[in-house]
């Protein structure tokens, strides 16, 4: 059972091979450079390594967003279509999720992971370990920051935060949340592929054709013109 | 004498708003050609939207890939190369058949090619006839005017070419004038049919012997026909205005690809691009080239001068037989140059 994980959805370039119950190897660079350019390389650098061919794949699993729209499109469009042609099942998984079992399999709390979505707005959701598992207590959203802090502060427990872009947000949710917040050390920021992989293997396969990223948002246009439309409706 | 193996691309096209797939035998015979259009999507914007666009792209790629191979009955395995639309497009839009030509090669070990998408709408036209070198071939699209001759194959020179709008462009923006829907580019042209050209326009010769275009002179001069008559109250007759437009556009497209044509000595002219499917065009080329004995006028049937994946796959055969050949760093280009083919 050999597992290809791809994520493309952030600065975060991954890929990682999942053989069984070993991690066979993993690519991670954290640059802003173009993805499109480096990930099938990339992939073909560590499927090489590991001697590994295409058709000895079993599952391909990619992250799906939220992220940069481009990116988590070029991640989920090669994931697509190597599982279509190599007629192999596709799991798709949170880029949220994987950041927080990246950071916070072993944290006894909640795990809030996050992405900058400009304008002081971010990604991010609530994850939680319970005995090894992960599962999601608040669903992936786009917020402001000011505005989750608040939600965060309600909980019981304390929140491990995790992600590249937390400089940005820091201030903001340590002046809110005070000592609630603990926030992941440098080498916790990475979502790691071979995580991905692992949280891909026991989620339900999806039918390539039909497989789409999460953007959590509309495109502008499209926001703008459901607005209009409704506009009219109520005048 | 056992027949040479037959050659077979795969071309993939998704530069701007159609998703395509294409399969083609020996550079020449179109064995599947699937085109899934996204423009009842972007009619409620007026235009194509890079961003919905792309998304879209992701939704189509694989069916679109699948349904290509169900039409050619074969198998991936059947293919001897990929051609993939690397520019110029929307980056966004280019990125996705980009991507999954690349993961196809990778996947099953095929070569990639990538191809220029102007050098595509050129080849259409190999689809309905063999090419006849030294050739020149008028580009007309939404994106595009060009001039562009060619000695041999694979070989592209821009002899002309527009220095602001691209003829596409400036329908749609006079059909934005005349309230008309999008695209505003078959409209304008069903429209000039029923009406006469007695509106004076301009037409831009610029310098004499350049064989490049300028449309941007003629839409103000269009818009500012509309609002004069306007602020005396008047209202121009829509065909009217249609006809002197379109009579001045082709006027000036048909004149300099004459006049190219003798110039360079071609043995063939051919259209191509999106503006190709224009009636008016059409006929007036025609009218002109009959008097020319030695040069040949092809025009492509109207699916073939719209965007697909069979006129890439076409340019792949070329390319490929040439030994060109891409890696998996092949990038998305909204810039890139026809010239990158000449060797
Ligand atoms: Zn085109």
């Amino acid at each position: 059972m050999k597992i290809l994980s791809i994520d493309t959805s952030n600065y975060v370039l991954g890929i990682g091979l999942l053989d069984g119950n070993q991690v066979m190897g993993e690519y991670i660079s954290n640059l802003k450079k173009n993805h499109s350019v480096r990930v099938m390389p990339a992939i073909q650098t560590l499927m090489n390594e590991c001697n590994v061919k295409p058709a000895e794949l079993s599952k391909i699993v990619v992250a799906k967003g939220p992220g940069s729209y481009t990116g988590v499109r070029i991640g989920v469009t090669i994931a697509k279509t190597l599982a279509w042609t190599l007629n192999i099942p596709l799991t798709g998984v949170s880029s949220l999720e994987v950041l927080a079992a990246s950071s916070g399999r072993h944290f006894n709390g909640f795990v809030s992971p996050l992405f900058d979505a400009r304008r002081g707005q971010i990604y991010t959701g609530l994850y939680q370990f319970e005995e090894g598992r992960i599962s999601s207590i608040m669903e992936d959203q786009l917020i402001m920051t000011t505005d989750w802090a608040p939600k965060l502060n309600e909980l019981s427990q304390n929140i491990l935060i995790a992600g590249n872009d937390l400089p940005l947000h820091q201030d903001i949710l340590k002046e809110i949340l005070g000592d609630k917040a603990v926030f992941a050390e440098i080498t916790e920021h990475n979502p790691r592929p071979a995580e991905l992989a692992l949280l891909g293997r026991n989620k339900p396969d999806e039918d390539p054709h039909h497989f789409v990223p999460n953007y959590i948002r509309l495109a502008e246009a499209e926001a703008k013109w459901l607005e209009s439309q409704s506009n009219q409706k109520n005048k | 004498m056992k027949a040479e193996k037959d050659q077979l691309i795969l071309g993939i096209e998704t530069s701007c708003d159609e998703t395509a797939v294409a399969i083609v035998k020996n550079g020449r015979e179109i064995v599947a050609n699937v085109v899934s259009s996204q423009i009842e999507s972007h009619k409620r914007f007026g235009g194509v939207v890079p961003e919905i666009a792309s998304r879209h792209h992701v939704e189509q790629v694989t069916i679109v890939l699948e349904e290509a191979l169900r039409q050619a009955k074969m198998d991936i395995d059947n293919i001897d190369a990929i051609a993939v639309t690397e520019g110029p497009g929307l980056v966004g839009a280019l990125l996705i058949g980009v991507n999954a030509a690349k993961a196809l090669a990778f996947a099953h070990d095929i070569p990639l090619v990538g191809v220029h998408h102007i050098a595509g709408h050129i080849y259409a036209n190999r689809l309905v006839t063999e090419m006849a070198f030294p050739l020149l071939s008028l580009v007309v699209s939404g994106g595009h005017t060009e001039l562009v001759y060619m000695k041999e194959h694979g070989h592209f020179e821009v002899i002309g070419e527009t220095r602001d709008d691209a003829a596409g462009e400036a329908y749609d923006k006079v059909a934005r004038t005349l309230s008309l829907p999008y695209p505003g580019g078959p409209h304008i042209d069903r429209l000039a049919h029923e009406g006469t050209p007695d509106i004076d326009l301009p037409r831009a010769w610029l310098e004499p012997g350049s064989y490049d275009f300028s449309f941007s002179g003629l839409k103000s001069a269009v818009i500012n026909t509309v609002h004069n008559a306007e602020q005396r109250g008047d209202k121009i007759a829509p065909e009217v205005l249609a006809a002197s437009f379109q009579a001045s556009v082709v006027d000036v497209l048909v004149t300099k690809t004459v006049q190219a044509a003798k110039e360079y000595k071609v043995n063939q002219v051919l259209l191509a691009g999106g503006v190709a499917a224009n009636k008016g065009l059409r006929a007036a080329l025609t009218a002109a080239f009959s008097g020319l004995k030695d040069v040949e006028l092809v025009i492509p049937p109207l699916s073939l001068c719209t965007d697909n994946a069979a006129m890439i796959a076409a340019v792949g055969s070329i390319l490929y037989e040439k030994g060109k050949r891409s890696d998996l760093t092949l990038n998305g280009n909204a810039g890139l140059d026809i010239t990158i083919h000449n060797s």
